[in-house]
């Protein structure tokens, strides 16, 4: 399956659902599909990384199957597990039910195995991997180099169509260099103020330009100042909803202290805004 | 272009960068699906392939530079307005997009007007400094801010300086390629990458390199944090929750099918943090500083203690939602740090273990972080021993390279008998620490 034609097909494609991306989004979602490697996005919070696999997903008309990493995921819960409650019933009910026991009704399916089974487009999105032990990439790993799993009751199950497959990472730890060498790379960070403006635009339809300009360069300015925790493209979308719904057309001075928890979470990072920018 | 493939993946090796066999040949591969005349494609399709980390961008991009200069916008237009007319015209390009290609074909025409400098007897070449020095566009921003005061001042004032640091940056590469030109790529390559920030020497950061490393901290304080936990963690499994497992097993007919564990406890670890805040290590105790507040928010009980020549607790100026760059300020000003200035590592250990040894429990890791240059007076590595045998670990982290330790008035190996002493001279030095040592 040919994912996107050019680069320039995924940017036109993406922004059909509302996705903003750049040389470097287009070029590595573009090359992920014709090289069929999985695309590694890191960066940190809020900037775009799960979006991009849903709006992969809508643009080439596939199923996304999430898989959510967290501390202590497994085998069982990511790739299957036999149902040992329903075949313990089973072989209550029949005691010549042994051989049965392990065929398809009594597997739990999970993420990693239903994308590999689908028949139907697929995109693959193993959300938060820094999240997961580091065992689990030595899962990810075998999985990802030949998308083909052997369950030693029903035998090899190889994919009939490969996903696309896309991880996310906040660097909270260091992905194993195995896992990274498979991968191609994707930094997201921060946009510019420009690229901004124009998410903001595409996302919170019914803004005024001018206001939209001045979320990005007031957004621009609070990430300057080392907060504890800085505003990311989710909160100024947020932001202008805020703004919207209010019913304000300028980002003056009192409209940013008012709103300012919107964007910053910590009371200590709104002071230091407040006197940064001179608010009050 | 395989040559130049080849030759360009051979530069980044040169430098630094780990491209693998394999990342080459995918790179390789990329570049027979995309458009080669598209340069932007282009550099994107290699940053994809080859660059797996951010800290790497920088260096990368400039090689890139260097390997695929842009050819399109042919040579730069002469230009011999008059320098004040030049100063308008920049002023003008830095209230819009430095993005925008009028933005960097300015940037050429004013390195070919103003770049070129005697650089010895018959020999010439490039520089930014004249171009800087012709155009000063620092001299603009008063002009550019428009309305004064307030919010709308602060963002047109990060908005142009911004815009001229990418002035500058362009420049910068267009003098480098035009070097490259003259005297050939290989010559240029290694002075014009920088090592990457986690490669930076803490003892000669400049203020703009901490404020980059400083985003570096905060996984690194989760990291360190994790990992003294773990250690406390192994082998402790989690117990058997009985009464979950005994209600599980009911729906299978009193079988218990399914065991619930209770869920670990992490186990927090208390943490004394001693710190040299003199100023012979002073980027290397700006970081620390950051890393020990970025620890206080991982750790239940961290206690900081700061010293020249003597010593004092400053844990109460990096109270959880303090701010951090203040609560520096108010340290170096408040805390009882230095009598004469001149940090006595001998006195110190003394005074804490006279004043503050109650901190150190069979249950508390010590971290030292500091040169070991004493300034010649008594090292007391007897103290510091009785100090390490209190705790659970000890370790001390020394920002000079090995090879200088013990040299004048470092007493390194003395106190490195006594406790675990580690070179940790960069951030990668210390991510390495935690993730191998810890
Ligand atoms: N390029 C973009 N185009 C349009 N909207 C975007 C873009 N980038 C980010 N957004 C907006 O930001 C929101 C948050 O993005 P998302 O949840 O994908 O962040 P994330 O990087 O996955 O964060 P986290 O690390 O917290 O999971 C999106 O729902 C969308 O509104
Ligand atoms: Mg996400």
């Amino acid at each position: 399956m040919t994912w996107f034609a050019s680069p320039s097909e995924a940017v036109t494609r993406l922004r059909q659902t509302g996705y903003l991306s750049d040389d470097a989004i287009a070029t590595s979602v573009f090359l992920a599909g014709v090289l069929q490697k999985p695309l590694l996005a890191e960066g940190p919070a809020g900037v775009g990384k799960t979006q991009l696999a849903k709006a992969i997903a809508e643009a080439t008309g596939s199923d996304l199957v999430r898989l959510q990493c967290y501390e202590g995921l497994d085998e069982a819960r990511a790739l299957y597990e036999w149902n040992y409650k329903k075949q313990l019933l089973r072989i209550q009910a029949d005691d010549d039910a042994w051989d049965d026991i392990f065929a398809e009704e009594f597997l739990l399916e999970r993420p990693l195995l239903k994308a590999i089974r689908s028949d139907r487009p697929t995109v693959l999105l193993i959300d938060e991997t820094d999240k997961a032990d580091v065992e689990v990439e030595g899962l990810l790993l075998e999985i990802l180099s030949d998308f083909q799993v052997t369950i030693p009751e029903l035998g090899t199950i190889t994919a009939a169509r490969r996903p696309f497959v896309v991880l996310t990472s906040n660097a909270t730890r260091e992905l194993s260099e195995a896992l990274k060498r498979r991968c191609l790379y994707l930094h997201l960070d921060y946009p510019t103020p420009e690229r901004e403006r124009d998410i903001v635009l595409a996302q919170v339809p019914g803004i005024a330009e001018t206001v939209a300009e001045q979320l990005a360069r007031t957004a621009a300015t609070l990430r300057a100042l080392e907060l504890k925790k800085s505003p990311s493209i989710a909160e100024t979308v947020d932001w202008a909803h805020t703004l919207l719904a209010l019913g304000r057309e300028v980002l003056d001075e009192r409209t940013v202290a008012e709103t300012l928890g919107v964007v910053l979470k910590h009371h200590s990072d709104q002071q230091r805004a407040a006197k940064e920018l001179g608010l009050r | 272009m395989i040559d130049r493939h080849i030759g360009f993946v051979h530069a980044l090796r040169e430098t630094g960068l780990p491209v693998s066999l394999a990342e080459g040949l995918d790179a390789a591969h990329a570049l027979r699906h995309i458009d080669l005349a598209d340069r932007r494609t282009l550099r994107e399709a290699y940053a994809a392939t080859l660059v797996k980390r951010p800290q790497h961008r920088e260096g990368f991009d400039v090689l890139f530079d260097l390997w695929f200069p842009s050819t399109t916008q042919g040579p730069p237009k002469h230009r011999d307005d008059d320098p004040e007319d030049l100063r308008s015209e920049l002023a003008e390009l830095l209230r819009g997009d430095p993005a925008a290609p009028e933005f960097s074909a300015f940037a050429q025409a004013m390195v070919e007007r103003f770049g070129r400098v005697q650089a010895g007897p018959g020999r010439q070449s490039w520089f930014s400094y004249p171009v800087i020095r012709a155009l000063s566009p620092q001299t603009l921003i008063a002009g550019l801010l428009g309305e004064r005061g307030g919010l709308p001042e602060k963002l047109a004032r990060r908005r142009v300086t911004t815009n001229i640091a990418a002035f500058e940056a362009e420049v910068a590469a267009d003098v480098r390629r035009r070097i490259a030109e003259e005297q050939g790529r290989e010559r240029i390559t290694r002075s014009a990458v920088r090592p990457p920030i986690d490669r930076r020497d803490f003892l000669r950061v400049t203020k703009a390199e901490l404020a980059e490393m400083r985003r570096e901290i905060h996984p690194l304080a989760r990291r360190l944090a994790t990992r003294l936990s773990m250690k406390h963690k192994k082998g402790d499994r989690g117990r058997l929750d009985f009464r979950r497992t005994v209600r599980a097993s009911l729906q299978s007919g009193g079988v218990p099918l399914i065991t619930h564990l209770k869920p670990r406890r992490p186990h927090k670890p208390e943490l004394v943090v001693l710190t040299d805040a003199s100023d012979s290590v002073a980027g290397f105790a700006q970081f620390t500083l950051l890393l020990t507040f970025a620890l206080r928010e991982q750790f239940t009980k961290v206690r900081a203690f700061a010293f020249v020549d003597t010593v004092d607790e400053i844990t109460k100026y990096f109270a959880p939602g303090a701010d951090v760059l203040d609560a520096i300020t108010r340290m170096t000003t408040e805390a009882d740090i230095s009598r004469f200035g001149r940090t006595d590592y001998g006195h110190v250990l003394k005074t804490f273990e006279e004043r503050h040894a109650s901190v150190l429990t069979p249950k508390t890791s010590l971290l030292i972080l500091g040169d070991a240059r004493s300034n010649y007076q008594p090292p007391n590595t007897e103290t510091l021993k009785r100090l390490t045998e209190k705790v659970r670990h000890a370790y001390w982290l020394n920002p000079e390279p090995r090879n200088q330790w013990d040299t004048g008035d470092s007493v390194a190996s003395g106190y490195a008998a006594v406790i675990p002493m580690h070179e940790c001279r960069n951030v990668h030095q210390l991510a390495a620490f935690i993730e191998d040592v810890v």
